[in-house]
């Protein structure tokens, strides 16, 4: 009973993971077909930020937000200055956002040192039979969950999400609407920026803050994105869901590397078999 | 004229008389500079004709068959460490060369048979390729237990394999090459295969590819079958990659798992670009120059030469697309036309 307990955890919690480090991909790439590869970096930022605010003596809860805030700002200014030139040509965004990321653990490893900077880990741990589970992997599970429920009502309940949807659909319908399509643009890679600084936040506890945590996530997310196909959200929780059951359980069996190199191996095989990913099949939608 | 040469060779016309003159003319140079330069500038160079190989596989790819792949890193780490086990298990460093081109050669056959018969968009197969860089790093990187062992090499994890052996003349294997004899084999394989992909582009084979990257569905429409031209490409690429990498891991001496990463493949598509990856010269020039920038940055005691790699990979995406030399050219006639009409 306590394995079983205990695997439900391990797949929860990948699944968790998988999840937070791609929602912000799935609107970035998945609605916006931006190919960000500083994607890892902005994870990394999210986590600095959370890092600095949380020493200077403001509770985690709220550096979690702070942080979000911040690195939207800051995904913002990165859309104003370099990704707006770029829309439509896909490999130069690429480059690009490559070079950004380059930039900015070049730029971090300056400022701060290579070194991890970490704050510890604010709840306990829950007894589970003879193993033990920590409170804030839940935490980590019920943030994940609560973020893509959030994006997910966003975009289908309010008109803000309707614009961005119709926009990302068709840009030269929308704008003939009336639509700023160039603000609504800005906006929508704001918001994927503040949920991956979410995301690097919440992250902070368990793993740190160092300048190339996000080379270590980059690979994760963007299978996961692709592999979810054209419906960003619902894409994202079915290939999350796939690949962190086959993560949670490789992992706890063998080592974290076989579990990423298995899923690795069972993302090359779908995208053979299903090359426009799970939801491929599907219309263009959330 | 010169600046022809650089900038304006188009590679699917065949080369004029000057372009031999200038091929052999820097061959016979090169194969003669041991003989006037100091041997740590020659260790130096030996490196950047090694990378040089490597941006020439990347442009081959990228600037005529319009592929990005990521995985030329990959293939040039598993050159590397294919050459280093085999030679260091059997002792016999020419078959391992030849090893290091077929190992690459077989796992591209097999990931690019997956990505490009499962037509995946080009711009999936770039992130799939990168994925797959990662991954093979992270997994080389995790071999550090005594239990990773190849016949009776350690693969030692993290810290890469020092003890690569020498590369022994084919004909006689007691005679191990010099320095000077490295360097000249550098040079050559490396003319070699830039001549041969210039070469290559000109055949029917060569305008095929350079047709699906213009134009993929219409090249098809025309009984084509682009997959099995595109397959073919990444292999060769791939191939081309794992001898560089094979000739690195010798030249170091080691076999590191720094070979497969991301810095290590920001720098191919840095030097493809700067050179102007419509051109097969350009890489080769760019590789050499950016290589030698970083380390001239390095003895300025600038600590963090990725930030300066990154701006330069952004600048030249926002502003000059063609690569340095293009854009040079392209501004000289723009002036030389200027002043032709006062």
């Amino acid at each position: 009973m306590d394995q079983v307990a205990i695997y439900a955890y391990q797949i929860g919690f990948s699944f968790g993971l998988f999840i937070l480090v791609s929602l912000g991909l799935a609107v970035i790439f998945g609605m916006m077909r931006v190919i960000n590869l500083a994607q890892g970096e902005f994870l990394m930022l999210g986590a600095y930020f959370c890092t600095i605010i949380t020493q200077a003596g403001v509770s985690l809860w709220i550096a979690i937000f702070l942080s979000g805030l911040a690195v939207g700002l800051f995904g913002i200014l990165v859309e104003r200055a370099i990704i707006q030139f770029l829309y439509g040509r896909i490999v130069d965004t690429l480059l690009a956002t490559w070079g950004l990321s380059l930039f900015l653990v070049g730029g971090i490893t300056w400022v701060f040192g290579p070194q991890t900077e970490s704050i510890s880990s604010p709840l306990g741990n829950i007894p589970v039979g003879d193993y033990s589970v920590s409170q804030y992997s839940l935490v980590m599970i019920a943030f994940a969950i609560a973020l893509l429920v959030g994006t997910y009502c966003l975009w289908r309940f309010t008109r803000f999400g309707l614009v961005v949807r119709g926009t990302m659909q068709n840009a030269n319908v929308s704008a003939s609407l009336g639509i700023n399509t160039s603000l609504i643009y800005m906006l929508t890679f704001g918001f994927g920026s503040m949920l991956t600084g979410i995301a690097g936040a919440v992250l902070v506890p368990v793993i740190g803050a160092y300048p190339t945590l996000g080379v270590g996530y980059i690979a994760k997310a963007f299978i996961t994105v692709i592999s979810g196909g054209q419906m960003a959200l619902l894409g994202t929780i079915s290939a999350a869901g796939l690949f962190g059951t086959i993560d949670g359980i490789v992992a706890y069996i063998g080592s974290s590397v076989i579990g990423e190199m298995s899923v690795l191996f069972v993302a090359i095989i779908l995208l053979r078999l299903l090359p426009l990913g799970i939801t491929g099949k599907f219309k263009r939608g959330v | 004229m010169a600046l022809k040469i650089f900038a304006l060779d188009p590679p699917s016309t065949p080369p004029k008389w000057w372009w031999w003159l200038f091929v052999g003319a820097s061959a016979v140079i090169l194969l003669l500079m041991p003989e006037y330069l100091e041997l740590y500038v020659i260790i130096d160079l030996t490196s950047y004709f090694i990378f040089a190989l490597l941006a020439l596989s990347m442009s081959f790819l990228w600037g005529y068959c319009g592929i990005l792949s990521f995985g030329q890193t990959a293939f040039f780490g598993l050159g590397g460490y294919g050459y280093t086990v085999l030679a260091l298990n059997t002792g016999d460093t020419t078959g391992s060369i030849f090893f290091a081109l077929a190992l690459p050669m077989l796992f591209s056959a097999i990931v690019g048979y997956f990505m490009i018969y499962g037509r995946i968009s080009d711009i999936y197969l770039s992130v799939i390729t990168l994925v797959v860089t990662l991954i093979l790093e992270k997994g080389i990187r995790a071999t550090s237990g005594d239990q990773y062992v190849i016949g009776s090499v350690r693969l030692n994890g993290q810290n890469g394999i020092p003890t690569v052996p020498s590369l022994k003349i084919p004909w006689d294997t007691s005679v191990e090459f010099s320095f000077e004899g490295f360097f000249q084999l550098a040079v050559v394989l490396m003319v070699l295969v830039y001549v041969g992909l210039r070469m290559l582009l000109l055949t029917k084979y060569g305008r095929v590819l350079v047709s699906i990257r213009e134009n993929e569905r219409r090249t098809e429409l025309l009984g084509y079958d682009s997959r099995k031209y595109k397959l073919s490409a990444f292999v060769l690429a791939g191939g081309i990659a794992g001898l560089s990498g094979a000739l690195f891991a010798i030249w170091g001496p080691l076999a590191h798992p720094q070979m497969f990463g991301l810095g290590r493949a920001a720098d191919v598509i840095i030097w493809v670009l700067v050179g102007g990856k419509a051109t097969l010269i350009g890489p080769i020039a760019g590789a050499i120059g950016i290589e030698y920038l970083k380390l001239w940055l390095g003895t300025q005691g600038v600590g963090q030469v990725p930030f300066f790699l990154g701006l330069v990979l952004m600048l030249f995406v926002l502003l000059f697309q063609q690569g340095a030399l293009p854009s040079a050219g392209m501004v000289l006639a723009y002036a030389q036309q200027k002043l032709r009409r006062r």
